[in-house]
């Protein structure tokens, strides 16, 4: 397998430099304490952390590209390999979790045959779990890119799956 | 216009006050903070629009969460000299009906929640009552008289609901901003945490230290001081904070910059958690609406004082909630707390002086200045003044968010506002301080809640999380879970919380599995005692606490998981199987349609039969069945 093929790799011919600048200088003036929204930003424009685009930016703004490793791999909203084109997050807060979050969430692994962190071999969904999104109120909560599913039953679960093409 | 004084304040408002309470047409107010928006609120407000939109006949506005999350979508619809009514459950198919009907007069009185009695907050009592004249609706009760509101004084959240968040003029039409310019003005620093200190307002985060000593401390260290906002809410299953910055984010920056005068800082920061982006869409709006107003920026109202914000958002990191943790991340880097010898009071952000609070507990302030500390004082406990915010959630029949003085009872929270347990389970505990909190049981229902009571039974107050447990949950599962979060956040730099968590989720998970040992739980408290004295910062410290209450109050829970392999809750899988109870099965088959695995079967009307072997104990069939005829054996 070439290095282009594995799975969660960007080829630095695939990322797109000028707006990676767009990013840094003009959103964040280059100032390594933005250092965490510029990944957010970064993972927006490309649904993850391409490895090129860490070095880029780690020479960019002054820092080593082990730190910036260090902070992405800290913080849990990071992703590192390449993310599906839905992104699913089962709520596994507290309030959910007593009202069966963790059943919604057995339930969504077993439908698409991932576990947590993972991406179908049709790159249509990965499964995430967040702990609480502060919709408590309507456990237990599924977050389906911005849409928020709740009051969730497990034998539900397929036929919100399935407005996700 | 740049506000330069009370009376510019007072004449941007005056036009307001009369769009807030006196529209010249039909005004229709839908909750939209993201509870209400995940509840089908936008929808209902789209179609609303499109509906609405060629006729021009009335206000389609937007506010915040009134707390009663359970009726969501709530809407409210009023004007032209009719009542306030609150509608529950609104979802776009019954909109247009409900806002159709009510400017016909008829009040669709089957989907109404009540009707507002007094619409102004507590800061209005100079304006008379707008619905004063106004005759009510007969047989409709009013919405601050049914029990789920009858106990609650909203001082934090006073104008959550009632106004457009995204209107910095309503805000200034229910008294806003005007304690900044009082302080700015007519107050110096001293004074300000006077007022502040004799409140004896303590810090809503979840430490509860006094806030006037906090800005006092911080105001006597030189250098560039800074004013942090922490709205990283970790705490799973409380949402007050989310809910203030998107019903009422000009409530918080106020707090922010009467902060900023006292304890003389020109910068501050909100640092906000990734996982709640409306309230960062709200805060950005807010921020700009007051720089235009020249709210915040450089020599404010032309008294040579300057206030800048930055918002920066966190990236799921729940020790990040932590003041030095925060305060790393906000440089930009892994959010690692330190030893706090010296505090960040004197060395903070970027090694300077730094005031740190929570959301709720800026949201306090203005109201503070405004009615004066002896009214704040007035409510509450000894120790623990005013009013705290909770959010009302698990197995609970009205959930939502519910502000109420301290020294409540539990019990007048879960039963009287919260209106128990649903489906006539029963009550177990009620779980508050999230992951460094407790669970308490239904013994301690009476004590009233205030930051002492709860320590003194095991839990803390925490940011006001309250998950309220029923006989369907193991609370060895429950210590279990809270374990398991906090292995997965602990930072990992100190070894009692990073082991000691990392053996206390071996030992819980191989009770829960039925592999549990005699003397495991004595190890447990053994482990969780050893980390209470010894971890670094206050995640690592309070953790064992879920584990330790438990034990402490549901012992006989850990023993049949360990001795007789059995969870009497039918949570851990391993420990209980589901049987048809022949006797309460009446055949309808629910179970049967449901049952993803084809486990259970039967003739019509008659008992039916589940396949222990096919079954994989999802649930699906004991949450379906309509009389209690799946048992936990
Ligand atoms: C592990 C941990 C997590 C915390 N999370 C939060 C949080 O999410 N929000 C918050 O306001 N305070 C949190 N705190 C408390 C803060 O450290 C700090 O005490 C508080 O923000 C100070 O504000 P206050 O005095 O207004 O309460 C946390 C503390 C610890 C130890
Ligand atoms: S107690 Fe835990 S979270 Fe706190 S510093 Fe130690 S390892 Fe990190
Ligand atoms: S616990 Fe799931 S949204 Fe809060």
């Amino acid at each position: 397998m070439s290095e282009a093929m594995e799975p969660g790799k960007a080829r630095t011919d695939e990322i797109d430099f000028r707006e990676l600048d767009r990013i840094i200088e003009d959103d964040f003036n280059n100032d390594k304490e933005n250092l965490i929204m510029i990944l957010q930003a970064i993972q927006r424009h490309f649904n993850y952390l391409p490895r090129p685009a860490l070095e880029y930016l780690a020479v960019k703004i002054g820092i080593p590209a082990s730190q910036i490793y260090g902070v992405a791999t800290f913080y849990s909203t990071f992703s590192l390999q390449a993310r599906g084109r839905h992104i699913i997050s089962v709520c596994t807060g507290t309030a959910c979790h007593v009202r069966g979050g963790e059943r919604v969430h057995e339930r969504v692994e077993e439908l698409l045959s991932i576990s947590d962190n993972q991406t179908t071999a049709d790159k249509r969904f990965t499964l995430e779990s967040v702990r609480c999104i502060g919709c408590c109120s309507l456990g237990p909560v599924v977050k389906i890119n911005e849409d928020t599913h709740g009051r969730i039953s497990s034998d539900e679960i397929q036929k919100i799956l399935d407005q996700y093409v | 216009m740049k506000i330069q004084s009370v009376l510019d304040l007072k004449t941007v408002s005056q036009a307001y006050i009369g769009k807030l309470y006196k529209p010249d047409a039909v005004k229709v107010n839908i909750g939209m903070a993201s509870c209400g928006i995940a509840a089908g609120a936008k929808a209902a407000y789209d179609k609303l629009l499109t509906e609405y939109a060629s006729k021009n006949g009335i206000h389609v506005c937007q506010t915040g969460c009134i707390g009663f999350c359970e009726a969501e979508p709530l809407v409210e619809i009023f004007g032209l000299g009719k009542p306030r009514i609150m509608y529950q459950h609104i979802t776009e198919d019954k909109i247009v009906d409900a806002v159709s009907g009510f400017i016909a007069g008829d009040f669709n009185k089957k989907w109404i929640l009540g009707q507002m009695k007094d619409p102004r907050s507590l800061l209005e009592t100079d304006i008379p009552n707008p619905l004063d004249g106004v005759q009510p609706l007969d047989g409709i009760p009013f919405l601050e008289e049914i029990p789920f509101y009858k106990n609650q004084v909203k001082v934090a959240m006073r104008n959550c609901g009632y106004i457009d968040p995204d209107s910095i003029e309503e805000y200034f039409a229910r008294k806003g901003y005007l304690a900044f310019i009082n302080a700015l003005k007519d107050m110096n620093p001293a004074d300000i945490i006077d007022v502040v200190k004799a409140s004896g307002l303590r810090g809503r985060g979840g430490g509860g230290f006094p806030t006037g000593i906090k800005w006092a401390t911080a105001a006597k260290h030189h250098g560039n001081r800074y004013i942090i906002c922490n709205a990283d809410e970790g705490d799973p299953g409380a949402y007050m904070d989310r809910s203030i910055l998107e019903g009422d984010p000009h409530s918080v920056i106020e707090g922010m910059l009467i902060a900023g005068v006292a304890i003389g800082s020109s910068q501050g920061y909100i640092y906000v958690r990734n996982e709640y982006p409306l309230a960062v869409k709200r805060l950005i709006t807010a921020i700009k609406q007051a720089e235009g107003y020249g709210l915040l920026g450089e020599n404010i109202a032309g008294t040579g004082f300057s206030f800048n914000i930055k918002i920066s958002t966190g990236a799921g990191a729940f020790v990040c909630g932590e003041s030095t943790a925060l305060m790393a991340s906000l440089e930009g880097k892994v959010g690692r707390p330190r030893a706090k010898y010296v505090h960040t009071v004197e060395k903070g952000f970027r090694q300077s002086p730094t005031n740190l609070n929570n959301v709720e507990t800026y949201a306090n302030v203005p109201a503070i200045l405004l009615k004066g500390a002896n009214w704040y004082a007035g409510m509450g406990t000894e120790r623990s003044k005013g009013t705290k915010v909770f959010s009302l959630v698990g197995k609970i029949t009205h959930t939502g968010l519910v502000e109420v003085p301290m020294g409540i009872s539990l019990k007048n929270i879960v039963y009287n506002i919260g209106g128990g347990v649903p489906k006539k389970k029963k009550f177990k505990a009620v779980q508050t301080g999230g992951p460094s909190g407790g669970c308490i049981p239904e013994r301690f229902l009476d004590l009233p809640v205030d930051f002492d009571k709860l320590s003194e039974v095991g839990s803390i107050m925490g940011s006001g999380g309250m998950i309220v447990m029923d006989q369907d949950t193991c609370m060895v599962d429950v210590a279990r879970y809270f374990v398991d979060f906090l292995v997965d956040e602990s930072c990992g730099q100190c070894n009692p919380c990073r082991e000691g968590l990392k053996q206390m989720l071996e030992i819980l998970t191989r009770i829960c599995n039925g592999d549990g040992k005699d003397g495991d739980i004595e190890l447990l408290e053994e482990i969780g005692g050893m980390m209470q004295k010894f971890a670094l910062c206050g995640l690592g410290t309070s953790a064992p606490n879920p584990v330790l209450t438990t034990i402490l109050y549901f012992k006989n829970e850990y023993e049949k998981h360990i001795r007789e392999k059995k969870c009497p809750a039918g949570v851990c899988k391993k420990l209980f199987h589901y049987e048809i109870d022949p006797e309460a099965c009446t055949g309808c088959g629910s179970c049967a349609r449901k049952c993803p695995q084809e486990a259970i079967a039967g003739e019509k009307k008659k008992p039916h039969a589940l396949d222990q072997g096919k079954c994989i104990k999802c649930g699906i069939c004991y949450d379906a069945c309509k009389f209690n005829a799946i048992a936990i054996r």
